[in-house]
Parts: C-alpha cells; sequence; structure tokens
C-alpha cells in the first residue's frame, strides 16, 4: 500500500467510529428517559457527525476521487464501513448506551491525545478542537457510570451487564494492524497497543468506584476495521443511508 | 451592485461586527471570539473563522451571514475555517459577557474541568443548580437559580 491510501484508511476509521457512533446516539432522539438526557444523547450525537465530517472530508480529498463527505458517509456499503465493532452495537437500555460511550471515549480521549501530536496536521488541529469535546463527554459519561452502578440494586445489575456484554468489543481498540504501524512510523498516530495500559487503569477506576466488576479479557471478537461487521451495521445504514439511495442526490 | 475587494481592515472587522451570532443574535461574531482573522491585499479579502463545536450546525449559516453582509456593503470577501488554535470560551471578549449576562445567559466561569458555582444572570444570586450538562444548544448548559427560581442558560466552558 502507498501512503496515500494507508492515509484514507486511517482517516476512514477514525471518519466511520465517528459516524456510526453519532447515528446510533441520534437514535435517542424522541426516546430519551429524560429530556435532559436526550439532549446530552443529542449533543454528543451532534459532535460526533462534526468530528466525521471533518475527517470524512479530508479522507476523500486523501482519495483524490472526486468522493466527498456526504458521498462516503451515504454511498458505501457496510462492508467498506472501517468502524470498529463497540461504535456499531444497539443503543440497547440507557445504561448500555453509557457503557458502550465510556468504553469507547476512554479509548479515544488517549488516542485523540497522540493524534493532536501528529506530524498530519491538518490531523493535530482536528484532534486538537475534538479533544475539548470528547473531555466534556467524558465528565458526564463517567457521572453516569457511577449513578448507575453504584445506584439502585437494578441499574446496578443492568450496567454490569451491559459492561460484560460488551468488554468482548474492546479487544479490537488496540490492536496494530499494517496501517496502525504505518501511522506511528510516520508519526500519524499513536500505536493502539500503547494506549491499553492507561485505558485499563482509567476504566478500572471508574469501575471500582461504581462498586462494578471489571470483567475479565476473554475472547475478543474484532474485524471491523476490514468490513467484517456485526449484522447491526446494515440496519442502522439502512435507516441512515435510505434517503440518498431512493432519491439520489436529494437535498434540503 | 458591483462587489470589489478594495477594503482596508478596519472596515471589514466594522462590517463583521455586525453580524450576529444566529443562535444568540446579541452576540455578534466578533463579540464570539470566532473571526480569528481578517486578510486583505487589495485584490482579495478573506475572514478566518473558527467554529465553535465541529458539529455546530450554526457555523455554515455563520459563513453564508459573513459573505452576504459583506455582500451587501459591496465587499468581495471568502470564508476559510480555522481549527488552530481551537476556540474555548476564553475566546469570548469582555464585551461579549457583558451582553450575555445582560441577555440572561450566564457567561462562562472558570475551565472545562472546574465544578463552579454559576452566578445567576437575572438576580446575581450564586445559589444555583445545575440541571443538565447539556442545553438548547452545544455551547448551553441548563441551570436553575434557588433563590429567585427561574431557570437560566449557561454559557459553558470549553
Amino acid at each position: 500500500m502507498t501512503d496515500k491510501t494507508h492515509l484514507f484508511e486511517y482517516l476512514l476509521r477514525l471518519g466511520d467510529n465517528a459516524l456510526v457512533l453519532g447515528q446510533r446516539l441520534g437514535e435517542w432522539v424522541a426516546h430519551g428517559p429524560e429530556l435532559e438526557e436526550e439532549m446530552a444523547m443529542a449533543n454528543f450525537a451532534l459532535d460526533y457527525i462534526g468530528q466525521a465530517r471533518l475527517f470524512l472530508s479530508y479522507a476523500g480529498e486523501v482519495e483524490g476521487q472526486r468522493r466527498d463527505e456526504d458521498q462516503l458517509a451515504f454511498l458505501r456499503d457496510s462492508i467498506d464501513f472501517k468502524n470498529v465493532l463497540l461504535v456499531e452495537q444497539p443503543n440497547g437500555d440507557f445504561g448500555q448506551t453509557i457503557a458502550r460511550q465510556f468504553l469507547y471515549e476512554s479509548f479515544y480521549q488517549f488516542q485523540l491525545e497522540g493524534l493532536s501530536r501528529s506530524t498530519d496536521t491538518r490531523i493535530a488541529e482536528i484532534a486538537e478542537r475534538v479533544s475539548k469535546e470528547i473531555r466534556y463527554h467524558l465528565r458526564h459519561t463517567r457521572k453516569w457510570v457511577l449513578r448507575l452502578g453504584d445506584g439502585t440494586d437494578e441499574s446496578h445489575k443492568r450496567i454490569q451487564n451491559s459492561f460484560d456484554e460488551l468488554w468482548r468489543f474492546s479487544g479490537e481498540l488496540f490492536v496494530a494492524d499494517e496501517t496502525d504501524n504505518w501511522a506511528v512510523e510516520h508519526g500519524i498516530g499513536p500505536n493502539p497497543e500503547t494506549l491499553s495500559s492507561r485505558w485499563n487503569q482509567f476504566v478500572g477506576a471508574a469501575l471500582t468506584e461504581a462498586t462494578l466488576i471489571q470483567p475479565d479479557d476473554g475472547w475478543m471478537d474484532g474485524g471491523g476495521r476490514y468490513g467484517r461487521h456485526s449484522e447491526h451495521l446494515g440496519y442502522l445504514l439502512a435507516d441512515m443511508q435510505f434517503l440518498q439511495r431512493a432519491y439520489p442526490a436529494a437535498s434540503w | 451592485m458591483v462587489l470589489t475587494a478594495k477594503a482596508d481592515k478596519d472596515t471589514v472587522w466594522r462590517l463583521l461586527s455586525e453580524v450576529p451570532d444566529p443562535e444568540i443574535p446579541v452576540l455578534s461574531i466578533v463579540d464570539l471570539g470566532i473571526v480569528r482573522w481578517v486578510r486583505t491585499d487589495h485584490t482579495r479579502i478573506a475572514v478566518g473563522i473558527a467554529p465553535t463545536y465541529t458539529g455546530c450546525p450554526a457555523t455554515e449559516v455563520i459563513a453564508a451571514n459573513v459573505l452576504k453582509h459583506l455582500g451587501q456593503n459591496g465587499l468581495d470577501a471568502t470564508v476559510e475555517r480555522v481549527l488552530s488554535p481551537p476556540w474555548t470560551t476564553d475566546w469570548i471578549s469582555d464585551e461579549g459577557r457583558k451582553k450575555l449576562h445582560a441577555y440572561g445567559i450566564a457567561p462562562p466561569a472558570g475551565s472545562t474541568n472546574d465544578e463552579l458555582r454559576v452566578a445567576c444572570p437575572r438576580c446575581d444570586s450564586k445559589q444555583t443548580e445545575k440541571v443538565s450538562e447539556f442545553g438548547s444548544t452545544p455551547c448551553k448548559a441548563s441551570y436553575k437559580c434557588s433563590d429567585c427560581l427561574e431557570p437560566f442558560e449557561y454559557f459553558k466552558c470549553l
């Protein structure tokens, strides 16, 4: 692979993680447990869609095939999406959404920290901007982990189950492959393997404080970055892409 | 009207200070601190604008409003997006903070990680309570005052 194809791939992964998670969070609109939390989810979603736009427009420019952010978002099929499996998992109950959000953003904060030192100034600038948003999200998400974990028996049980269920998707976040190695070699981004101990510490501290048990690392799922997705992504894309597929080039 | 790109920087800045933020119209985009620079060389005028949040839907409206207002004043300009250094609430001018307070939105206090007592913009009481860290736009949180009992919005720190 050339530098150009590696960079394109790298940006797609960043953009698709943000896009898919943003779409998932947006599903809470009109379904939130209370108005304030619904606004929180909508605000999170908006931030992620904004991030996806920055990464995907850059990806489109790097690719040089005249595909813009919209074409990349709405006209690719599941197999061409490069997001990790964690972000496409269904919302479940509110606790499951919080667990997914906490696991992912705990990783994303450290990834962004590395990206903000990227030799690619555009990536560095985006990461610096986005870091501030994620820090604000995490403050909120972590509080909910504590409230649900150290809350009622029911909330404790539910969020513990969610962490147990989602844990197998955490491994994929820290596996370095050819594209990651390329990124490390060129100072584009951090080696994901090096982020795992800080992530474990950060997540572990919150779980302990929330009286939750950190699940054991067992068999880990993966393959999202190579287009091998869970069945959930197809439904998400069907929902998100329907309009552009049915009415090509439709606009407001 | 034939548009020209000949204008001095002061004129452009003055015109920009007349463009309101679409979501908080009491503030101009200059008060909000999102206009980063103006470049003029008598052949082109460029304005650098920093988005408040990456997903803020107002960013595109602001760019369109800038071009429209400058255009109505006979100027031909372009707008560029500036990401670095990122916008934070520290970029809001003192004038902007006063305007926010007068408008009933508590201006930002402290930095992102602080848990501060936010003063009620109506009665100045510090007995206030956070209702939600999120509000009607990405840049605001929801509060209520325990003294005058009014709900209010807080321009959150970032």
